[in-house]
């Protein structure tokens, strides 16, 4: 019982960040009728948000202090970073921080990005066939990932959660299992409730705004959304650019989960289309549960129990799942019928 | 003898009844119009007859075969060829590859794996393919990529396509929707050219002119039941279709 | 694009190709590419391409999974070498066939669906592949290592006609001649030729004609009276035999298989070939083939010392600004110009370099003859 609590807690987060990138794919592919193969490269750019800003707080004013002596006998270097020494001892919050501060940067950077994505790419290929616009998508997610690697490397860059969220939440005692058999690092909790806020925050977004009800309509009925408005245009621009700052924020928060690389982008996208198709194409609230649900899943195939019955199952669980579901319901968990269905 | 026999067709689409105890013949040979107002389930009537849409119960015979619960190139087979509202050809194919591949399809069945013969040596099937297109007045654009027809030669070579079939029933969904006024009088005469071969056609119209220059027969449709089914004399004076499709005003 | 074509230009377009392939050496001994291992390369990528294209090219569905055909090739030849012989016909016999039946399995589930699912679908089974081996297969693949010879492999067939191959590592031969070097060339070309005629008569045939309606209007299809399932499924076969048959050269030129081959960026690899070169065109796919792998080779060669060297005519600032901003796009960036490469073949020439040119050629003979034939003017309608 406690191991399948915790199994479902491992999924929780990493179903979030699925949910999370498979939300925004399916609003551009609902409202736009574009498949953005670039949209993993948008999650990996707001985790090097986080990576850059912590980067700059980190630059370090470097004072030789005389007055003390190394094991050399060179004298001591005293190492601030700037932002301490200017702002003191919010500077050295602010470093600590860095990552949930990352978001307020990240979101007007997204915002930019996504829109000069969709301004000078993607509007091209609105009417282009859909084989034509995966390929440049995905061209663009090759462009965008090797810059990366160029200015930061190949390897992995830790980004650690604030001090106060370092450590683990033992949630088994709580709940009356044994001290340390379920434990739950507090930052994976606190993804959880961001992810949680972002994903509610979009749907009142849509539920509740005018906006938010042209964006519907046009998922419903792609034949018609040429006809509801004559900003179409500009619309399109900004559900693209929501999107971005989902996936993006999405990659901030991840971050000291999972240290950020140049092709953590690749490796969440082709798990975040499977998650969309798995939720139902243009289905916004199929593309959450199945992104959660398909997190748990595939956190349950990797207990060595399961894995002693089907070695290999946890590598695979989440394709499986996917070519099940589109030869039985190949619209998907929650697609409404005829909607991409061929 | 009828060719077609449909017999207790219903249709459902949840709470929506399409088509309610339908019942039609067609005559071999005979030009049979099916018309009704708009939603009286016409389109749906023509999809059960050609496996893609499956109705509820009973019976759709064709030259005894049933085509109940059958797959579209398995009817085509048993020798149904249709026509669409809007032409459905191959766009990116020349003129004659459109009409080579019915051909091919007659000869060689659904699915041939003959990919070491070269097309270059079907001279018989792509002459036989010239004279039909000729037939129908398109020899000259043969060669042509056929999404660059107009919408009334679209109709034509899409025509010609389901004939180098010799199909034993044509069904044509308003074959003339869309067209300006010449196409619809010449797509009336190529139609009219066609019936003479005594190939049986069942035409959905919704076009008046159209359906009492072809029919031989008339079936009118409304909400989803038969209300008459007369030679077309008979139709324009009957009370019940006036009352129905046309709200009491007069042919 | 249209069949009506002259049995007299096919004739000539093969011997041109069997001419390009025996001289290739000789032809790309300017450019720097005169030696074997990068024109083996080229041939087996050139088949490669050959066979996406059959699928992609006629039929229009896009496959994002074909690495992992490539993938199996290598696997299933190196397993050859070890327990049956070092001869590579076996070999390759038995990476056709394997992959056949792989293909087969894979093509039936994922052809029930068209459009972005068959993509969805292709790439799901190709990771799927691509994570396997390096997990439960790993008896099979030795996972992260590679299947790699080694020197007391059984090798039946070799050990029952006393074929001894003492305490070196064997290589891999063609009834003994050895398969390194020219010899591995011309062993390479003389496939890549057949399987590019192979090609030229199912695009000539009335089974490629089919697969171009499918491409075109799959409801009229059915109408018809065509199955369109079989037609593309036997597409998706064929076009999976080619790339094992590549993986399977891969083998015979350097016999390790790893899995790293069968990572989804290699299928993107092999679309881009097929698409700068031309899709659904005859010699486009090897075109692009070739030229992907020659500017990988070069591109990737360079550093920044050579860069130095080339930029050296600027003035030393503009020359280090310059080598900075090239240093992106060579070396370890070579991905960087892949995927820009890509986009801009995309936005601007979806036809590829056969469209361009016979654009070109267009050209010419418009302002020449004025109209010569009314298709090869042809606009593509909306």
């Amino acid at each position: 019982m406690d191991a399948i609590l915790l199994q479902i807690l491992n999924g929780l987060d990493k179903g979030g960040a699925y949910a999370l990138i498979a939300l925004g794919l399916t609003l551009i592919f609902g409202t736009l009728g574009v498949v953005n193969f670039a949209h993993g490269a948008l999650f990996m750019l707001g985790a090097f948000c986080a990576v850059t800003l912590k980067a700059l707080l980190s630059l370090e004013k470097v004072v030789l202090d005389e007055t003390q002596q190394t094991a050399w006998g060179t004298p001591m270097e005293i190492r601030t970073p700037y932002i301490e020494a200017w702002l003191g001892d919010f500077g050295v919050t602010l470093l600590d921080y860095s990552v949930p501060v990352s978001i307020l940067v990240a979101i007007p950077i997204m915002l930019i990005i996504g829109i000069i994505m969709e301004r000078g790419l993607i509007k091209h290929f609105y009417k282009r066939p859909h084989a034509e616009q995966i390929l440049v998508t995905f061209g663009l997610a090759i462009v965008v990932q090797e810059i990366i690697k160029s200015q930061f490397g190949a390897n992995p860059i830790p980004q650690p959660a604030p001090d106060i969220f370092a450590g683990s939440a033992d949630i088994g005692s709580l709940l009356g299992f044994d001290p340390g058999r379920v434990v739950y690092p507090w930052w994976r909790m606190v993804y959880l409730a961001f992810a949680g806020i972002v994903i509610g925050g979009v749907f009142a977004f849509l539920q509740f705004t005018t906006f938010g009800m042209v964006v519907r309509a046009g998922m419903a009925d792609r034949e018609t959304v040429g006809l509801l408005g004559i900003d179409i245009d500009r619309r399109f621009t900004i559900v693209f650019g929501l999107a971005a700052i989902v996936a993006g924020l999405a990659g901030v928060m991840y971050t000291p989960i999972l240290s950020p690389d140049y092709h953590m982008g690749m490796d969440f996208l082709v798990l975040s289309f499977v998650v969309v198709v798995v939720g139902g194409m243009g289905s916004l609230g199929g593309a959450v549960a199945a992104g959660f649900l398909l997190g748990i899943l595939q956190s349950f195939a990797s207990m060595n129990e399961v894995k002693s019955i089907l070695p290999g199952i946890d590598q695979i669980i989440i394709y499986l799942v996917a070519v099940v579901i589109l030869l039985v319901r190949p619209r998907g968990l929650m697609g409404r019928k005829g909607v991409m269905e061929t | 003898m009828p060719i077609l026999t449909v017999r207790n067709v219903n249709k459902r689409f949840g709470g929506l009844k399409a088509l309610n105890e339908v019942n039609l013949e067609v005559e071999e040979g005979t030009v049979h119009a099916i018309i009704g107002p708009n939603g009286a389930g016409k389109s749906t009537l023509l999809n059960c007859f050609v496996g893609r849409l499956e109705p509820d119960t009973d019976t759709v015979d064709f030259d005894g075969t049933s085509l109940l619960g059958i797959k579209p190139h398995e009817i085509n087979q048993v020798g149904v060829s249709r026509v669409f509202q809007t032409p459905e050809i191959f766009g990116d194919l020349s003129l004659v590859e459109n009409v080579m591949i019915p051909a091919l399809a007659k000869r060689d069945g659904a699915f041939k794996l003959n990919g070491w013969s070269a097309m270059n040596g079907e001279t018989e099937l792509r002459q036989k393919s010239m004279e039909m297109l000729g037939d129908l007045g398109l020899a000259d654009q043969a060669e042509q990529q056929a999404s660059q027809l107009s919408r009334g030669d679209k109709r034509r070579l899409e025509l010609a396509m389901c004939l180098i079939q010799d199909p034993k029933l044509l069904l044509l969904d308003e074959p003339t929707a869309g067209m300006a006024r010449a196409d619809t009088n010449n797509t009336i005469d190529l139609l009219k050219e066609i019936a003479k071969r005594g190939i049986t056609m069942v035409v959905i119209e919704h076009d008046m002119h159209v359906v009492f220059s072809l029919a031989d027969k008339i079936s009118v449709l409304a909400q989803g039941t038969v209300i008459a089914e007369d030679l077309p004399e008979k139709i324009k004076g009957n009370p019940k279709v006036q009352e129905a499709y046309l709200g009491g005003a007069h042919l | 694009m249209l069949t009506q074509t002259s049995k007299k230009g096919d004739l000539l377009l093969l011997l041109g190709f069997v001419l390009a392939v025996a001289f290739g050496p000789i032809i790309l001994q300017p450019f720097g590419a005169g030696y074997p291992d990068l024109l083996q390369k080229f041939a087996i990528f050139g088949i490669f391409a050959i066979g996406f294209n059959i699928l992609f090219g006629l039929t229009g569905y896009l496959s994002f999974g074909h690495a992992a055909f490539l993938g199996v090739g290598p696997y299933t030849a190196v397993w050859s070498f070890k327990l049956l012989t070092m001869n590579v016909v076996p070999a390759i016999i038995f990476a056709v066939v394997v992959s056949g039946v792989f293909a087969l399995l894979i093509g039936f589930v994922s052809l029930r669906r068209s459009g972005i699912y068959f993509s969805i679908l292709t790439l799901a089974f190709a990771q799927m592949s691509y994570n396997l081996a390096y997990s439960v297969l790993t008896p099979i693949t030795n996972g992260e290592t590679g299947l790699q010879l080694r020197q007391h492999d059984p090798r039946v067939i070799d050990t029952m006609f006393g074929i001894n191959y003492g305490a070196e590592l064997p290589s891999t031969t063609l009834f003994g001649i050895p398969m390194s070097g020219w010899s591995g060339y011309y062993f390479c070309g003389v496939v890549l030729i057949i399987m590019f005629y192979i090609s030229m008569r199912i695009f000539r045939s009335p089974f490629g004609m089919m697969l171009r309606a499918v491409k075109s209007n799959q409801n009229r299809m059915n109408y018809t009276g065509l199955n369109t399932r079989p037609y593309t499924l036997a597409a998706f076969v064929i076009s999976g035999m080619y790339a094992d048959l590549a993986g399977g050269l891969m083998a015979v030129t350097d016999p390790l298989a790893g899995a790293e081959r069968m990572q989804w960026t290699a299928s993107g690899e092999v679309v881009l070939m097929t698409i700068l070169g031309g899709t659904g065109t005859l010699l486009g796919p090897v075109i692009g083939a070739g030229a992907i792998k020659y500017f990988e080779n070069i591109f990737s060669a360079f550093n920044e010392g050579t860069l130095l060297q080339i930029f050296s005519f600027l003035p030393e600032g503009l020359q280090h600004a310059a080598v900075s901003v090239a240093a992106l796009f060579v070396g370890e960036g070579w991905h960087l110009t892949l995927g820009a490469l890509f986009m801009i073949i995309v936005i601007f020439l979806p036809g590829g370099l056969m469209e361009g040119v016979n654009r070109i050629m267009r050209l010419f003979t418009k302002s020449g003859s004025g109209g010569s034939s009314p298709q090869a003017t042809a606009q593509p309608a909306e």
